[in-house]
C-alpha cells in the first residue's frame, strides 16, 4: 500500500476467540491519543458503533498488509509501518500502543487465530484480484451460457478427454509446486518450436489433472522432451506408434504418490495418468503437435493418452536413474519412446537361464522378428519375474548381458526372403550374427504387482538411437 | 463475467481467441454441395435455383430436407450431410 493513515491499525474477525477477547481494549483505543482503524474480516457486526472500524468484505486491505494471523497490531509512522505484533500479548501491544496499562486485567498471551487471507482456496483468488500474480497468457473469456468443458473441446485443447478448465485460480495454485518464474522458458517445443514457459506447462498440468506437487516431474518430463537426443519432433510426427513413456524413479515417486506396484502401466492413479497426460497436451497444445496435422501416426497407440508409470525400487535391482549415472537420491525422469504393453507370460520358469531365453524369445517380436539394430526396448520385469533372477543373484546388468548374449540372432534366418516373407535384413547379413539391438537399446525396469510371472516388452520405435531418438533422463529439482 | 469464466490459453496463442470459419474453398469443381432446404415456405425456390446453375456447371448437387424449420436438424441428417457433402448452402428466409 503507498500511503497508510499514521497510528494504529488493527486487522481482526470476529470468529476468533483472541480479536474477541481483545475487543474491549480496541474500545478503549479508539478513544485514545492515536488514531485507530480496524479492519474486520468476516462480520460488521464486530466494535459496532466504534469509529474507525471498516468492514473489509473484499479482504483487500488485509490481503495488501500480508495478513497471516488475527488480531494484527500494526503501528504506522509517517505513512510507514514501524511495528507490528500478531495474536494477543501484552507486553507488545503495550508496547506498540504506549500504553502501559493496557489489558492488565487479560492473560498475558493468547495466540490469535489464522488470517481469513490465507484460506483454503482464498489466496490464490486474491493474488489474482489484486494484482500481485502476473501471467503471461491470453485470458479467453467463456460466456455464461457456455460449458467451460465443452468449451474447452471446441477450442482444440483436449486429447479427447474432458480437461479440467484452466482457470486463473487453478494455475496460480499449480504454478506454487514449483520455485520456478511462471514467464521461465524451457526451450522450444517442438513440432512448431514455439518457446515454452512454466506458465504454458502450469496450464496444461491443470487440463492434466495434476496436483501442484506435480509439477517438478512434469517440467522435467518437458525439459526430457526438449532434449535434442530424444527427437520429440521426430517421435511425434512419425507414421509410427510411438510415444513418449515417462518412467520415473526415485524418492519423488512415493512422495506424490505414483504406483509402481498392481497395475502399474494401467489406469487408476491421479499421478502417473495426470503427468504423462500433462507431458501430451504441452506437446499438442504449446507444440502443436496435433494427431491428422503433424502427427502423422498410422495407428498411433492408447499411451499416446498418457503412459507414465514409476519403477519399483524396492529390491537390490539398480534402478534405471542409477544405471544411467544418477545417484539414489536423486528423483529423475526417463523418456522412452515407446509403443504399446505386449505381455510375457512365462509361469513355468523357475531359474534365470529358462527366464532369460523366454524374454529374449519374445524381444526377437519388436518390430518384426526378421528386424534388427531398429527399435530399442523397454522390457518391464514383474517383482515375481525378478525374484527368479535376484535370487540366483543375477543383476540387472547380468540380465541385460545375457539377453544381449541371447539376442545375436542367426543372419540367415532374418534375410529378406526367408521363412517366405518378403520383409527382413539385406542378403549382405546371411552367414553372419545380428544382434537385435543396437548397443545400449534394451533398457530394462522392475514394476508390477506382487502377484503374476508376467512380464512385459514395450517397443521403442524403429528409428532408435542417433537417427532418431534416444531414451533421455532429467533430473527432476524444484 | 467473473473469474471464473475466464481461462488462460494453453497454447502457443498463434491462432486468434475467435473462432474462425471453417475454410471456404476457391473453386467447387470436383466438390459436392448439398442444398438444405429448412421446410421454411419458399426456401425451395431459392435453393431450386441454387440447384440449376451449379448443374450448368457441372457441379454434384445433393438435397435435404430438414423435418421443420423450427428444431435444429437432427443428428443424423448432420451426420449424412457431413460424410456426403464438401459444402453445404442452405436457405434460412423466407
Amino acid at each position: 500500500m503507498n500511503s497508510l493513515p499514521d497510528g494504529l491499525i488493527v486487522i481482526a474477525k470476529r470468529a476468533c476467540p483472541t480479536c474477541m477477547l481483545v475487543e474491549p481494549l480496541l474500545k478503549e483505543l479508539a478513544h485514545g491519543p492515536m488514531p485507530l482503524t480496524v479492519y474486520v474480516q468476516d462480520d460488521p457486526e464486530y466494535l459496532a458503533g466504534v469509529p474507525g472500524v471498516i468492514y473489509d468484505k473484499m479482504l483487500e486491505t488485509s490481503f495488501r498488509l500480508n495478513t497471516e494471523f488475527v488480531p494484527t497490531i500494526i503501528r504506522i509512522e509517517g505513512g510507514r509501518e514501524v511495528d507490528r505484533a500478531y495474536g494477543w500479548h501484552r507486553g507488545d501491544w503495550q508496547k506498540i500502543t504506549g500504553l502501559d496499562k493496557l489489558g492488565y486485567d487479560l492473560p498475558e498471551i493468547r495466540p490469535g487465530c489464522g488470517s481469513k487471507t490465507l484460506e483454503p482456496g482464498i489466496a490464490e483468488e486474491l493474488a489474482i484480484r489484486f494484482g500481485s500474480v502476473k501471467l503471461a497468457s491470453r485470458q479467453v473469456e467463456i460466456g455464461d451460457a457456455e460449458d467451460l468443458m465443452e468449451a474447452c473441446f471446441e477450442r482444440g485443447w483436449t486429447d479427447g478427454l474432458p480437461v479440467v478448465p484452466p482457470t486463473q485460480a487453478r494455475v496460480v495454485r499449480m504454478l506454487q509446486g514449483t520455485t520456478r518464474a511462471p514467464d521461465e522458458v524451457l526451450g522450444p517445443m517442438p513440432p512448431d518450436l514455439v518457446p515454452c514457459t512454466v506458465e504454458k506447462v502450469a496450464i496444461n498440468a491443470v487440463m492434466a489433472g495434476c496436483k501442484p506437487e506435480y509439477m517438478p516431474i512434469v517440467l522435467a518430463a518437458v525439459e526430457a522432451a526438449l532434449i535434442d537426443e530424444f527427437g520429440m519432433h521426430g517421435v511425434l510426427c512419425t507414421t509410427m506408434f510411438v510415444g513418449p513413456v515417462v518412467i520415473v524413479n526415485g524418492p519423488i515417486a512415493k512422495a506424490v504418490g505414483m504406483n509402481s506396484g498392481v497395475n502399474a502401466l494401467g489406469q487408476g492413479n491421479r499421478a502417473n495418468a495426470s503427468i504423462g497426460r500433462a507431458l501430451q497436451l504441452v506437446v499438442r497444445n504449446v507444440g502443436g503437435g496435433r494427431p491428422g496435422e503433424i502427427d502423422r501416426a498410422t495407428l498411433g497407440n492408447p499411451g499416446k493418452y498418457t503412459f507414465c508409470f514409476a519403477e519399483a525400487e524396492d529390491s537390490v535391482w539398480e534402478p534405471m536413474s542409477v544405471e544411467r549415472g544418477f545417484s539414489r537420491e536423486a528423483s529423475t525422469v526417463t523418456l522412452f519412446p515407446g509403443e504399446g504393453v505386449q505381455g510375457i507370460v512365462d509361469q513355468k520358469s523357475r531359474t534365470p537361464e529358462s527366464l532369460a531365453r523366454s524374454f529374449a524369445l519374445c524381444l526377437r517380436a519388436v518390430d518384426h522378428p526378421k528386424l534388427a539394430m531398429a527399435g530399442d526396448a523397454l522390457l518391464v520385469v514383474s517383482p515375481e519375474h525378478s525374484r527368479v533372477f535376484i535370487e540366483a543373484g543375477w543383476s540387472k546388468a547380468r540380465l541385460r548381458e545375457e539377453l544381449e548374449r541371447l539376442l545375436q540372432l542367426p543372419g540367415d534366418e532374418m534375410v529378406v526372403g526367408a521363412g517366405g516373407i518378403a520383409e527382413g535384413l539385406p542378403a549382405a547379413v546371411a552367414g553372419t550374427t545380428v544382434p537385435k539391438f543396437r548397443p545400449g537399446g534394451l533398457n530394462i525396469v522392475r514394476a508390477g504387482g506382487s502377484a503374476g510371472l508376467f512380464s512385459a516388452v514395450v517397443a521403442g520405435w524403429a528409428a532408435s538411437g542417433p537417427v532418431g531418438s534416444t531414451p533421455v533422463t532429467k533430473e527432476i529439482t524444484a | 463475467m467473473t473469474e471464473s469464466t475466464i481461462l488462460l490459453d494453453p497454447t502457443a496463442e498463434r491462432s486468434p481467441v475467435a473462432r474462425a470459419l471453417s475454410a471456404r474453398p476457391d473453386a467447387l469443381d470436383g466438390l459436392t454441395v448439398g442444398l438444405l432446404d429448412i421446410s421454411k415456405a419458399r426456401g425451395n425456390v431459392f435453393l431450386d435455383r441454387i440447384a440449376e446453375r451449379l448443374d450448368e456447371r457441372g457441379i454434384k448437387v445433393n438435397r435435404y430436407r430438414k423435418p421443420t424449420f423450427t428444431r435444429v436438424a437432427p443428428t443424423a441428417l448432420k451426420q449424412q450431410i457431413a460424410a456426403e457433402c464438401n459444402v453445404l448452402v442452405e436457405g434460412l428466409a423466407d
